[in-house]
């Protein structure tokens, strides 16, 4: 009993400091990740709608999934690499570069949807 | 190379850097003049089949790949992509824009349209016969970049010349195969060269190359599921060797969903990339996927470990923003709820994927599973002569010295482990399984093999050159030499007094960490630094020798096989008579030019399937079957009408509106590779689709005797262990002398040299002197190569007896003397 109770008690201390960890994060590291929780969700919601309606034509709702978790996964590569924290892991881009290659990136990948959407 | 220390003490220094930016910047002349050379020795090297025989397309499959470049040029891309062609697969059809790959043939058909637009005359045939010497030069050079991400510039240069010279790779793109290999194992190692390069930079950039690359793959060659197996194992290796990083991540996320995407666009793939069945209906999650849509497997493990990896990527960020204290509670935390979701995830798909029979293989990925099986159960697939296992003589053939350098290079690899040497070990030793099952496979082993051989040579010459330079009088006591470090060592006897700073060594021996004694050298970071020990001087030098020479004999090797083994065309044969002189044997090409000079323009040829490709090419009439096989009923069909007596063949025949029909025979000059030594594999296939043909009818055994005449019966008996013959002589069954392909082979066969002596079975035939009922001979080629023959038309009047009525003939022959209902009548 005590064991639970502490345990409680160490998951909303784990909890806490997780959002004020987070919290602590630069504003442009949240403006990412909220996109990557927005293009998430889309994909979600078109799963959800695919469930419920059938899977006819395949190649829209594949285009269409895919194209929503390309975007988030460029996000979070694009995240990667603009993070400071990361200065001493990756080889040094700067976030101009980094965002030059996340736009060629998604040009590449839209292009490619567009194409299969049918 | 080691980079240059940046220049913060004195004035030596300043000059030291300055030599050593020259020495690089030559050096950088030099490697770029050895590419140039090796482009150069790996275009030549495939030219020999140009200049032996003439600038013609081999084989059988390219001549497809010919025919559809032709109508590319032609018409022009769109007419190519909705092409549906009605001259093969009569009457079928064959739709080539949905089951061609079509990287090939848009390659060389963008490559005519440019150079002939800059006005240059090459005709469609010739940029076709030289694509592939091309596309080697190129592979060689993304090969050095590849080996250069690896290990360095050195071992990408020994790699690149490897790989312009292994003979494994010249076999399916010497000047004249114009097959998909040829483009694909370009497109192979530059994907992977780009997968290297994003893992080593993390620039997003070369993620989006590499996915274009890839795409480049999937267009030309079904051997992309290789790449697409390979890297989410290499991803899987990494995350558990504990190399995890955000390089990784940039490096496989975005190329499984640009991937993904890229390989559904190419209509021969289409969902296939996603899935294997071709219904599929709505599906909810993607363990209960497999229910109904049977997800393919290899994209089952791209997208678990594309999971994996977001799951790995988490953690470590929850790692990086928390206390260490509150990671291990969230640790806890998740592992206990996590497990249990774990275990019942896990039941279930055993569960799902248990219930499908196959697995959710496909026949010839099975195959390299299991080689059994396709013998056991294709016998298409098992009646190719590449897809039989290897034997070993081949692998010394195909890869020579490589294949005893390839250990060397594994080892050197390990010193130090990188991501991308662990990719290249991963790579090495997944397509060393696969070649031992199939020797077409062989062609994928090369490429590592020259990698991993490149990387043992270059490191041995490192050291060896290193152990020379460092004993020569007048150049001891290099600072620079003995700054390098992270390179690998040598432990050897150190016996031989040298400067002081190998003096100080000896006590430093017992601990790992090295005192520095150079004052010169800058303090380097505390990571432990490899102690430099050198060989003896005559050792090294005998060596270096040694090393060279064996170099030489792979090249010998390699030119020999070159233009001995691989540059034969295969459409034309030559041998040398008892004076020297050469002989040539033209009688495939003579035979289509008579079909396409004496035949009309709708006339349907049937012949066994080798044949099809280089009848539409060539003689462009219509076939029944060709080289894709992608229809097994209709080549047992063909293989029926073969193994059946004349008037049942002349009616198969007759109902698919087939005029001509072509054989190849050898027995007259003594070609092998004829219709007759294929003619088990037409009765297995036809067998197995109609029952009614049986193998065992064709060959002879103990059971068969009573067939046989007392003289025969004499004969056996004196040979108990006669059982399951193929044969073709006077002890043939009557079922084999009385087929089509025995009669259409031999007809007038006795007339060559009086006897009927067939120079490839060595024995005399067993009818010599028959006439045919149903069929007429037209043509025979100048060696009796090639034989044509035509349907005889229909009898108008019949004599004697009246024709009965179809279904009271079915009645009478229901009973047929070998119990099983022959469909055709």
């Amino acid at each position: 009993m005590g064991r639970s109770s502490s345990t409680v008690k160490e998951t909303q201390a784990l909890f806490q400091s997780l959002r004020s960890a987070y919290a602590a994060t630069p504003n442009n590291l949240k403006i990412i990740d909220l996109y990557v929780g927005f293009a998430v969700l889309t994909a979600v919601i078109q799963v959800v709608y695919m469930a419920v309606v059938g899977s006819f034509p395949f190649n829209s709702f594949l285009s269409g999934v895919l194209s929503c978790i390309g975007t988030a996964v460029l996000a979070v590569c694009l995240r990667i690499q603009v993070n400071k924290d990361n200065k001493n892991k990756l080889q040094d881009v700067a976030p101009e570069r980094a965002f030059a290659d996340f736009i060629l990136c998604n040009l590449v990948l839209h292009l490619v949807i567009m194409n299969f959407l049918g | 190379m080691a980079s240059p220390e940046s220049a913060v003490n004195g004035p030596t220094m300043t000059a030291g850097a300055a030599s050593k930016s020259l020495r690089n910047a030559f050096g950088g002349v030099i490697a770029f003049i050895i590419l140039v050379l090796i482009g150069v020795l790996a275009f030549s090297i495939r030219l020999f089949s140009v200049i032996k025989y003439e600038s013609v397309i081999h084989e059988f499959d390219p001549y497809f790949n010919y025919r559809v470049t032709q109508f590319l040029s032609k018409n022009g891309i769109y007419d190519f992509w909705n092409w549906f062609d009605d001259r093969t697969w009569y009457p079928l059809g064959r739709v080539i824009g949905g089951t061609v790959y079509p990287g090939l043939t848009l390659t060389a058909g963008t490559i005519w349209k440019v150079v002939n637009s800059l006005n240059i005359p090459l005709s469609v045939e010739t940029v076709c016969v030289f694509t592939a010497p091309i596309f080697s030069a190129f592979a060689s050079w993304a090969a050095y970049l590849l080996t250069k991400e690896v290990k360095g510039p050195g071992a990408g240069l020994t790699a690149a010349a490897l790989l312009a010279m292994v003979p494994s790779y010249i076999s399916r793109s010497v000047a004249g195969s114009y097959d998909n290999e040829a483009v694909a194992i370009f497109a192979l190692v530059f994907t992977f060269y780009l997968y290297i390069k994003t893992l080593n930079t993390g620039s997003l950039f070369y993620a989006t190359l590499n996915a274009l690359a890839y795409f480049y793959m999937v267009c030309s060659w079904g051997g992309y599921t290789f790449i697409i197996n390979l890297i989410p194992m290499h991803v899987l290796l990494c995350i558990v060797t504990g190399r995890y990083s955000s390089r990784l991540y940039i490096a496989y996320a975005p190329l499984v969903v640009l991937g993904t995407l890229l390989a559904s666009l190419v209509p021969v793939v289409g969902f296939n990339a996603v899935l294997t069945s071709e219904h599929f209906a709505s599906f909810l999650f993607l363990i209960l996927v497999d229910r109904q849509c049977h997800l393919s497997s290899s994209y089952y493990l791209l997208v678990q470990v594309f999971i994996i990896i977001h799951v790995v990527a988490l953690a470590y960020y929850i790692k990086g923003i928390l206390s260490p204290k509150m990671f291990k509670v969230a640790v806890t935390l998740v592992v206990s709820v996590g497990l249990a979701v774990c275990c019942a995830v896990i039941a279930i798909l055993i569960a799902v994927v248990a219930s499908s029979p196959t697995k959710g293989w496909s026949g010839r990925s099975l195959t390299l599973l299991d080689p059994t099986y396709a013998s056991k159960y294709i016998p298409i697939i098992a009646s190719v002569s590449e897809h039989q296992p290897p034997t070993w003589p081949s692998y010394f053939m195909d890869i020579n010295v490589l294949a005893f350098l390839v250990p060397a290079g594994i080892i050197a690899c390990f010193m130090p482990l990188t991501d991308s040497s662990s990719f290249v070990i991963l790579y090495i030793v997944t397509s060393v399984y696969f070649s031992g099952v199939m020797v077409r496979l062989m062609l994928v082993l090369a490429p590592a093999a020259c990698i991993l051989s490149g990387i043992a040579l270059s490191e041995a010459f490192n050291v060896l050159t290193r152990s020379i330079k460092f004993q020569l009088p007048g150049i001891a006591g290099n600072p620079s030499i003995a700054e390098e470090n992270g390179s690998s060592t040598v432990v050897a006897p150190n016996d031989i007094p040298k400067t002081e700073e190998a003096a100080k060594e000896k006590p430093a021996k017992k601990n790992r960490k090295k005192e520095k004694e150079n004052v010169e050298k800058k303090p380097t970071p505390s990571k432990t630094e490899k102690r430099l020990l050198v060989l003896p001087l005559e050792a090294s030098v005998i060596a270096v020798l040694l090393l060279v020479l064996l170099g030489a004999f792979y090249v010998v090797h390699c030119v020999w096989a070159a233009a001995e083994a691989y540059s034969a065309p295969s459409i034309v044969l030559t041998s040398h008579s008892n004076d020297g002189g050469l002989h040539v044997f033209d009688d495939f090409r003579e035979a289509y030019s008579w079909l396409s000079h004496n035949t009309d323009v709708d006339d349907k040829v049937a012949s066994w399937w080798d044949y099809g490709y280089q009848t539409t090419a060539m003689a462009n009439r219509t076939v029944l079957v060709d080289n894709n096989t992608w229809n097994n009923t209709h080549i047992a069909t063909v293989g029926t009408a073969m193994s059946s007596p004349e008037k049942q063949a002349w009616e198969i025949f007759h109902s698919l509106d087939v005029k001509y029909v072509l054989v190849v025979f050898g027995g007259v000059v003594g070609y092998p590779s004829d219709d007759i030594n294929k003619f088990l594999w037409m009765v297995r296939i036809g067998g197995g689709v109609f029952p009614h043909i049986k193998e065992p009818d064709y060959l002879v055994s103990f059971s068969n005797l009573r067939m046989l005449t007392s003289q025969t019966y004499l004969f056996a008996c004196l040979y108990p262990k006669r059982d399951g013959q193929y044969r073709i002589d006077a002890q043939a069954t009557p079922t084999m002398l009385n087929c089509l392909m025995y009669k259409l082979s031999y007809f007038r066969f006795v007339e060559t040299d009086g006897k009927g002596f067939d120079r490839v079975r060595r024995t005399e035939i067993g009818k010599k002197h028959f006439k045919l009922t149903h069929f007429e001979e037209v043509f025979t080629t100048h060696h009796w190569m090639v034989r044509i023959y035509k349907l005889k038309p229909q009898r108008n009047r019949i004599r004697g007896k009246t024709k009965k009525s179809k279904s009271s003939r079915s009645v009478s022959s229901k009973r047929d003397v070998r119990g099983k209902r022959n469909p055709w009548h």
